[in-house]
Formats: C-alpha cells, structure tokens, sequence
C-alpha cells in the first residue's frame, strides 16, 4: 500500500478529485515533511504554512462542489525568485532580504489561478548566479542523495537548488524554476528528478526577478514528466506585460507523453564528446541513444560546430545583462540601505558592497567590463554575433532531425567541499546546458541512472522553437526505459 | 593575466560598488582569468554575422495608448528603506 509520500503530482490530483484524500491532509502531511527534514535540507527560505493551510481549504471546498482547477490542492513550492504579494521573495539575496512585492508574477498567479497551494519560498543561488546552490545568502541547500558509504554533504547543483532538494527529498509535489544556462535542468539531474526549460517566450518574465534577461525562463521541475507537462500547461501562455512573451497557444502536454518517439529523428552532436568526460557519461549518453533506438527513433550524427564557445558567449551575455538589471538594487527604493551619511554615490557603493554577495560583485564586475567605453565591440558585441552562430547551428540541426539527445551534466553532484576555486572550472557545469539557452530553444532533464557513487545522472533533450510536445514524448521514453525509481537518503517517506 | 589594480577600482567604481583593497587584490586574479578565458572568441570568424538581440520569437506589438495602471503610491513606496510622507529620501544632491 503506497502512502501519501509517495503520491507523484499527477496521482495526488487524481485522488483528490476521487476525494479519496483531501487538500488539507495532504498540505499537513507536505509541512510536517518540512518540518522534520528542512532544518537540514535548508532548501527552503521562507515557509508559509499558514497560507498554505487556507488555500487547501478553499481547494477543498472547490473539489466539494466538482470544481476547481488543474492544479486544485497541489502542493507546490516556488523558487524565491518569482513575486508573491504580500509573501518575502528575496532572490537569495541581502540586498533585498526583506522585499515584500506588492504583486504576483505571471507564473505563480496562474498557479495559483488553478488552485495551486504555496507552501513557501525556495533557496537558490544569489539572484540565481551559480551551479552549487552555495551563493545563497540564507546558506547552502544539501542535496538529500548521498553517495555510497559517505556522508559527505553533496550540493544539489544551481541556480535551482532549493527547488531541486524540496522535490526529490518528497517536501513538495512540484517547484517552479527558472533557468537562464541550466539552472533548472543542471540541478534536475543532480537530484534525481525531471525539470524542463521552455523555449524563451513561453512562460512570462513579468514578475520574475531578473539575471540576464534575454535567457531567463521559468519552468517546472518535479519527479517525473508528467508532472512537469500538468505544470507547463499551468504556467506557460502570452501576457501582454512581458514584451518577449509570444503569442502563441498552449497545448495539453500531458497528451503528448504517449506520442512515442516512432520514426522521430534524434540528433547527438559529435561536439558534446567532451575532453576528460568521465566513462560513465559517455556509457549513460550510450544507454539513451539505445533506448530512443529501440522504441523506434532514427539516430543521426550532428554537427553543432560553436558548441565550445557557448560558455564564453554565454559569460559576456548573461554577465553584460545582470551588471544591467542588478542596477537598480541601490538603497533608494528598495532593498537595504548603507548610509554612513555620505553623498548619493557612497550610498550606493556602500549599499551594494555590503548587499551583494562575492559571486554576484563579479559578474556585475565583468558585466560592467565588458560592456565598458573600449571594450563593447571586442566583448559584448563579438558575442552578440556569436551567440548569432550558436542558434544557427541549432536551426540548420533542425533542418534534419527533430530532437537532439546529450548528457545534461558533465558529472554528478559534488559536495560541497569540493568546489572547485576557479570560478571557471565551476561555470564548466553548465558546458551541456548553456548552449540551448543561448539559442532560445526548449530543453529538458530526466533522470536516466546513478553514478558510481549512487548519485542520479540525467540525459539532456533539447527541442525545436515551441516543440515542448515533441520533447517531452521523447524524454518520457527515456524515462520509461530508465525505470528511474531510486529515492534519496533524506526523504519524506522514509522513517528517521 | 590578471587585471591591475587600477582597471578593476574604475570597473568598480562605474558599478557602484565599493571594494575593499582586499577585495580589489582577489578580484585581479578572478577577473583576469574569466576575461582570458573569454578571449577564445577572438578565434571565431564573425565577418558580416549580424548580433543576436534577443531571440527573436516575440514580434514587437502595438497597444492602445490608455493607462491600465497606477494609483498605487503606497504599495510602490511599502519597500522603500528610508521615506518622508510620498517621497523616497536621498543624501542632499544639490548644494
């Protein structure tokens, strides 16, 4: 007899629309989950258990009467970079450690439009600047996985990390993320779960603290596909206030699971065989191409010749734009202030010296580089153009094949005291992931194995311009094939 | 390389970020290895390849010229750190 820990999103809804269980219990059994296990996992920022209990009896009362939307009486957490009125969203950040917005983003308003519960705010990285969830400024989240025979503290990979932890340690049904160069899909993969990255445009920044403007899209992450597909369904779709928002339909992507991958035409890209991979991400890469083989899909040889300048462009851009966005967090508005009773322009530096963190100081600091008198053209303008060339190698992919399979991560989750001091060899966890970010197009995680240490490695989709069907009929027969049933060391379910 | 001293106060200095003389030393070796690492796009030929702004999905829209918000001084003002009645405050700017 499975018990209410092991209800996926898509099985919980079905039993409270049968009201063989009800939202209240559900949520209770979801915050004492927190309560016995957050105190460690720290995957959560700011909990609201109180809010949570009231909307589950709304849920309920909707469910009484036949009603209530896709999401009526699901537990969600949300990551503390979406505005919750009235609820503090700090984007990890001191600098803004008490904002409280006075509106809704887009995301969690539709959420909440189909009877969504909020159990808090999720950790991550500072203004989701990092792969380790170790840039936080309400401290690192822990990875519930441990490897075999240790108990060293892994990191549930970045920015999304929070998130990542509350779904694979059983905390919540689901989480939003967002995911500029891998921050929903990187941390997926690290924990064992599943997490999709639409194409920019499909889900509506408005609301949505921002990085890098340009890449920044929110999307869900939760144990399996399915649930991610009821998710999107809820969160994607046009708003007229965010100007890159596209107008376009959204379909039922729960229907698109069981299309199969039946003469689908998947490409791997010769240019993902990274120097120094470990053997066990090329073996996994192998099983996958094996499985989208035997359930009917062509494989085909690719070239995406820029791949190796994804990261690079990906610093200057993303980095250009964060010095940009990260402007307004001076100590007049918003936010907290530094005065030690100076001109206007020691309050800003005194305010921002002491409100960002290490990691964000830096990338404001190149940002600022390299869009400075001087140096635009060499930096910031060559890789505008090369982030040019990087969606070209995607579209003329596309020509040919319909979906491209890669590993998600160059490895598995690591702990937390092995970060790596150059911050570049920590930017190279994003090596797989960044690439399509650039190039706009969907991506997705699954859980495809373990490592040799036990630890959960995931294989990477990535789809063409607003094929999120497509992409998830693929991913879903990886998952199927992969039978990916492990749990984590730090679970709900499990008795301490 | 690293950056010298000089180049990363200015750099700090336009971002409005004060350093610590410390903060300035580590930031040379940081910084310096990041920008190395970016140079590798020198090596792309990107002769009349035309910058990417944007992804360019979304097509620019035209709406009606008419307020559809506003009225909402105190929920814009509830977060400010330091206010007088309607007003954000500031150090004096203008002697």
């Amino acid at each position: 007899m499975s018990g209410i820990h092991d209800f996926t999103l898509a099985s919980a809804r079905d039993a409270l629309k049968a009201r063989k269980i009800s939202a209240v219990e559900l949520t209770n059994a979801y915050i004492d989950a927190i309560e016995r296990l957050d105190g460690r996992l720290n995957s959560f920022i700011t909990r609201t258990p109180d809010l949570a209990r009231e909307s589950a009896k709304a849920a309920d009362a909707a469910l009484a009467k036949g009603e209530g939307g896709k999401l009526c009486g699901i537990p969600l957490g949300i990551k503390d970079l979406f505005c919750t009125r009235g609820v503090r969203t700090t984007a990890a950040s001191k600098i803004i450690g008490n904002f409280v917005p006075p509106y809704e983003s887009t995301v969690t308003s539709n959420l909440l439009r189909d009877g969504a519960v909020f159990l808090g705010k999720l950790n991550l990285d500072e203004f989701a600047m990092g792969s380790a969830n170790l840039t936080s400024a309400f401290g690192p989240v822990e990875n519930p996985w441990k490897r075999k025979g240790s108990d060293a503290k892994l990191v549930p990979g970045g920015s999304s990390g929070g998130s990542a932890a509350a779904v694979a340690a059983g905390l919540v049904l689901g989480a939003t993320g967002t995911d500029t160069g891998g921050s929903i899909r990187q941390p997926a993969a690290f924990t064992g779960i599943a997490g999709v990255k639409p194409t920019y445009g499909r889900c509506s920044r408005f609301g949505t603290i921002a990085f890098a403007s340009s890449l920044d899209q929110a999307g869900p992450m939760a144990r399996n596909l399915r649930d991610c597909a009821i998710m999107l369904e809820s969160m994607a779709g046009f708003d007229a206030r965010d100007s890159t928002s596209v107008d376009t339909p959204v379909p039922n992507y729960e229907a698109a699971l069981s299309r199969g991958v039946k003469g689908l035409r998947v490409g791997i890209p010769r240019e993902y065989h990274a120097d120094g991979m470990p053997a066990e991400i090329e073996a996994l890469w192998q099983q996958g191409i094996d499985w989208l083989r035997a359930a009917g899909a062509e494989i085909v040889d690719i070239s995406l010749p820029h791949t190796k300048y994804g990261l690079p462009t990906y610093y200057i851009a993303a980095l250009a734009e964060a010095s940009s966005n990260l402007a307004r967090y001076d100590g007049v508005r918003f936010g907290e202030r530094v005065n030690h009773g100076g001109s206007l322009d020691e309050l800003y530096e005194a305010t921002r010296a002491a409100g960002f963190g290490d990691e964000v100081k830096r990338r404001i600091l190149i940002g600022t580089h390299v869009l400075s008198s001087g140096y635009y053209d060499a930096y910031y303008l060559r890789a505008q153009k090369v982030r040019t060339l990087i969606q070209r190698d995607f579209l003329n992919a596309y020509e040919n094949v319909d979906v491209i399979l890669t590993p998600t991560a160059p490895s598995g989750a690591f702990a937390q005291d092995e970060k790596p001091t150059d911050p570049v060899q920590m930017y190279l966890n994003d090596i797989f992931t960044v690439p399509a970010s650039m190039a706009g197009v969907p991506a997705l995680s699954v859980p495809a194995g373990l490592d040799a240490h036990g630890v959960p490695l995931g294989l990477q989709l990535i789809g063409k311009f607003f094929d999120e069907e497509t992409l998830l009929a693929a991913g879903h027969v990886i998952e199927q094939a992969a039978s990916f049933n492990h749990r984590p060391t730090i679970h709900a379910g499990v008795s301490a | 390389m690293s950056l010298d001293a000089k180049t990363v106060t200015r750099i700090a200095r336009l971002a409005r970020i004060g350093l610590a003389p410390e903060e300035v030393n580590a930031l040379r070796q940081d910084m310096g290895s990041i920008i190395d690492w970016v140079e590798q796009l020198n090596e792309v030929d990107v002769t009349d390849v035309p910058p990417m702004i944007g992804t360019g999905l979304a097509k620019p829209r035209l709406r009606e010229d008419c307020v559809t918000d506003g009225n909402r001084r105190d929920d814009v003002l509830s977060n400010a750190p330091d206010r007088e009645g309607p007003f954000y405050t500031v150090p004096k700017v203008v002697e």
